[in-house]
């Protein structure tokens, strides 16, 4: 058990470190694209299938996506590269900062009573789910849709061209 | 143990290649070609132990099932399935796979994406190969679906020529148009009967009690679960295996290179339809029992079938360019498969799917060397003439021909297309799939011959014919094979030694007389004999002098002639019926967008618009004179503060960090103390 | 350690490389990526409390995953338009250079 887990955890490590110290962008994508299903891995390891599901549907398949269009649209961005000594000045306070915060948390994990109770996931089916999302958490539901419809119409305006707004159209 | 279990090998070598394929760079030729040629040959002798197995015990459907995932109570499971059916279908498919791929060699040896291409193909044969080995339908959609993508990415593989683009688009539409209506028969199906497994120990969707279940008048007007779930996956296979109404993107993807069009288009996808319809035959006859209901699936098919056949046929005769002929041969073709599945025979219509398979390949890969010989001239007003110069390609193009057209006793062609019109003839509920089908047999004779004649006949009517040399040996070898299997395999399924249909059914077929009823045999050769020997007399006894001069049916019966040149303008009444109705629809649309809820939005507008006036006339006189006063010290202290706003986004973040970590580390340090 | 600190451990590392790529990447693209880096660990300690301690209402957790991801799809979109709007306005998308609030 516990070594599928160190497998999963350390291929996504990985693959999440590769990603984000590559210079490609299109390779850094492809190893976060990795990563994420090592996280949806990790759900399925943990029991959660429907969460996983839900990790490779919306990661695997829409963010990267969106992702790899960002990177398509923005092809002729300027030279990416710094002026190094700016860019390592960034990338070691960056470092400092990333390890204090993991070292922090890492104590904190170490240090917490945390007791594991219950050797079996928790039975949740998926029309468990369902019946819950719809009854209990309805409110939340619909809030949440609001803002994926709002965030939606604005990633539109905001990426539409400018130039072709017609004035009569502000609200 | 069960060698079931082992059968994910055949897709999965193809696939492996594939993967391989795609990563290779772009000068890796010999690497994609090899690594694709290997794998189908390593397909085809995992297939070869995979009919083998399959043939020690022919009434046994073994399978090897597994779970894929479980979702709260339910799991999915899929699987793999053994029977002669998928036996002889898998060696097959790897064998014409194999032999394309050996032929595209040669063929694409000059096309710069040479790599890609190989990916594509052995992406198909995977996916093809995938299709006819799972044990569920989900599995089988899956694979089903990917046949349809790479079939899209051949079809537009020289994407640059605008027609091509256009032809793979309208496959890939087409097609998803019948798979909407499979998709909907699979949810329905597995709402019914909570599985999609074919056989699964007596709760597969094809055995005995999960039929039963669905063979009960439980619609309105006494019709059967199963007829509307038959009919729902029948739609999956008419797209797929082009059959009326669906079969217009069938000619369109002759715009894919010719080992494309063998391949897919006449050998191994199209005939996916008819397999399926085999493989779900229980399923499709479950409602057969039921005498009441005033419908029946296979009655439908074998209509569809029959009006695919003769209409197939038709046009052919009044086509000009050598692989469009051939690919309405093969919309024909795959109607008689389908009217043999329709009349209940499918034993018939897979013998007719395997032996077609060969010839047609075969006619297909002639096409290929002439048209490769050619410089890609592929009008038959403007051949001619190139039986002197590629002598292995019209003797072999000739083999094919006389198999395609049924001539009798010595071609497979014959033997397949008999036992259909034999299962035709016994038929209870209507004698015109009979008639349809000899009808076809005429025409099929006829245009098959007209094809044969005008290219090969004759003297070259082009400089481009006039050039043509007999194709280098990777072209031609592969050509003899199949004119050897297009020749022999029709000795499996006689009458007399009915091998075939006893090892399909599981159970000992009584061999009979070489020839089962003799009236319609005769029948069938005379008529196979008119249409060749009309053949001969209008194109054959004065071949064409030159490319302009006029088709003499055309010339006879110019109206006719139009009307099927242009595939009895099917095309164009789609573009006036389904065109027309979806742009009304969306007009109505932007109607209502425009007219009727914008409407309503500006009224809203307004109101808003009213209720900022007041709000702006109370603001000047009441409020704004202590504003002032007050934001007079804003902008001093935010002048003070602004010198930490640098605009560095990942500054704040890195602040946001270090101020955490600061923050924990005091509220630690005051725990402690 | 037992299983549950083990997930915990996991995703603390999970959270500091997204955290240590959104700041020293100067892409925009990449500095977005790593912030769903760090929604993901987040993620992966509700699953792994979810799993580890039962609790009254057993699907809390899942349901809280599922509204996390879907307001972390919604980030994305809009961190996305905006890497794209940014693009269009100053014809690149490195951070340093997008500096336009500076006070």
């Amino acid at each position: 058990m516990s070594a599928a887990l160190a497998i999963v955890a350390l291929a996504t490590l990985g693959s999440a470190a590769a990603a984000m110290l590559g210079r490609s962008l299109l390779r850094s994508i492809f190893m976060l694209a990795v990563s994420w299903a090592g996280v949806a891995a990790f759900y399925m390891w943990a029991g959660a299938q429907f969460v996983a599901f839900a990790q490779v549907l919306i990661y695997l398949g829409a963010i990267s996506m969106v992702a790899l269009f960002a990177v398509l649209l923005t092809r002729q961005s300027r030279d990416e590269a710094s002026p190094p000594p700016a860019a390592l000045r960034r990338a070691i306070l960056a470092v400092v900062a990333a390890a204090g915060v993991a070292a922090v948390l890492l104590w904190a994990v170490a240090h917490s009573p945390l007791a594991v109770s219950g050797s079996l996931a928790p039975a949740t089916s998926v029309r468990q789910l369902g019946f819950d999302l719809m009854g209990r958490h309805a409110a939340a539901l619909l809030v949440v849709g609001v803002l994926l419809t709002i965030a939606l119409l604005g990633a539109v305006v905001l990426a539409a061209d400018g130039a072709q707004e017609r004035p009569g159209d502000e609200p | 143990m069960n060698p079931a279990s082992h059968l994910w090998v055949i897709p999965a070598l193809p696939l492996l290649a594939a993967a391989l394929g795609a990563l290779t760079p772009r000068g890796g030729r010999r690497l994609a070609a090899g690594a694709a040629i290997a794998a189908m040959a390593g397909a085809l002798i995992a297939s070869c132990f995979a009919l083998h197995a399959a043939l020690a015990a022919p009434a046994a459907h073994l399978t090897c099932n597994f779970e894929w995932f479980r979702l709260g109570g339910g799991a999915v499971r899929l699987g793999w399935l053994l029977d002669p059916l998928n036996g002889l279908m898998c060696v097959m498919v790897s064998l014409v796979s194999l032999l394309i791929f050996i032929f595209s060699l040669g063929y694409m040896d000059e096309d710069e994406n040479f790599t890609r291409f190989f990916c594509f193909l052995a992406l198909f044969a995977a996916a093809m190969l995938g299709v006819v080995v799972s044990n569920s339908l989900l599995l089988l959609f899956v694979s089903w679906e990917l046949v349809g993508l790479s079939s899209y990415l051949l079809i537009g593989f020289w994407f640059h020529k605008p027609s091509a683009a256009a032809a793979a688009k309208k496959a890939f539409i087409v097609t998803r148009i019948g798979d909407l209506g499979f998709f909907i028969g699979l949810v329905w199906l597995y709402d019914s009967t909570g599985s999609l497994l074919l056989y699964d120990g007596g709760r597969g969707i094809l055995e005995a009690h999960a039929l039963a279940g669905l063979a009960a008048p439980a619609l309105a007007g006494g019709l059967a679960a199963s007829t509307a779930i038959g009919l729902l996956i029948f739609c999956g296979a008419a797209g797929k295996s082009g059959q009326f109404p669906l079969h217009v993107w069938l000619p369109d993807a002759m715009e894919g290179p010719t080992p494309v069009s063998a391949l897919i288009h006449a050998a191994t996808m199209v005939a996916a339809g008819v397999f399926l319809m085999a493989r779900v035959f229980p399923l499709m006859a479950a409602d057969q029992a039921l005498a009441s209901a005033p419908l029946h699936a296979l009655t439908v098919v074998a209509g569809i079938g029959a009006v695919t056949a003769l209409m197939g046929a038709a046009i052919a005769v009044a086509q000009d360019d050598l692989k469009k002929v051939l690919a309405f041969s093969t919309v024909s073709q795959l109607g008689y498969m389908m009217l043999a599945v329709g009349v209940g025979s499918w034993v018939a219509a897979i013998f007719h799917l395997l032996t077609h398979a060969f010839f047609k390949a075969l006619l297909f890969l002639g096409a290929g060397s002439v048209i490769h010989a050619t410089h890609h001239e592929q009008d038959i007003r403007r051949l001619g003439g190139l039986g002197g110069r590629m002598r292995v390609t019209f003797a072999t193009f000739a083999v094919g021909m006389m198999a395609l057209a049924g001539v009798p006793f010595v071609f497979s062609g014959f033997w397949s297309k008999e036992s259909i019109l034999h299962a035709a003839m016994e038929w209870e509920v209507s004698r015109l799939p009979l008639w349809a089908g000899l009808a076809g047999v005429v025409l099929t004779a006829y245009y098959m011959t007209r094809l044969t004649f005008e290219v090969f006949a004759g003297r070259p009517r082009s400089h481009a014919a006039e050039q043509a040399r007999e194709s280098p040996a990777v072209i031609t070898v592969p050509l003899l094979v199949l004119a050897a299997g297009a020749i022999l395999l029709g000795f499996l399924g006689t009458p007399a030694w009915p091998w075939l249909q006893s090892q399909l059914t599981g159970a000992a077929v009584p061999s009979g007389p070489l020839i089962e009823s003799p009236v319609l045999t005769a029948v069938s050769v005379i008529l196979v004999a008119l249409g060749l020997g009309a053949g001969w007399y209008l194109y054959g006894r004065r071949p064409r002098s030159d490319a302009g001069a006029a088709d003499p049916v055309a010339a006879a019966f110019p109206a006719v002639f139009a009307f099927l040149a242009a595939r009895m303008k099917l095309d164009e009444l789609y573009a006036l019926t389904v065109g027309r109705l979806s742009s009304a629809l969306s007009w109505l649309a932007d109607f209502l967008d425009r007219r009727v809820w914008d409407g309503a939005i500006r009224l809203l507008a307004r109101l808003g618009e009213l209720a900022g006036l007041m709000n702006g006339e109370a603001d000047r006189d009441g409020l704004n004179a202590g504003f002032d006063a007050v934001s007079e010290g804003f902008r001093r202290a935010g002048r003070a503060y602004s010198r930490a706003q640098s605009g560095d986004a990942q500054g704040y973040l890195r602040a946001l960090a270090v101020g955490f970590v600061v923050l924990v580390v005091l509220v630690l340090m005051g725990c402690s103390r | 350690m037992n299983a549950l600190q083990l997930c915990l451990a996991f995703s603390s590392l999970l959270f500091a490389v997204g955290l240590a790529g959104a700041l020293a990447r100067s892409n925009a693209i990449i500095v977005l990526l790593g912030l769903e880096l760090m929604l993901n660990a987040a993620n992966i300690n509700f699953i792994a409390f979810w799993r580890f301690s039962p609790s009254s209402a057993p699907a809390t957790g899942v349901i809280f995953v599922l509204f996390s991801i879907a307001v972390a799809a919604a980030e994305a979109a809009v961190g996305m338009a905006l890497v794209i709007a940014i693009y269009r306005h100053q014809k690149t998308i490195r951070l340093p250079d997008a500096t336009d609030l500076k006070g």
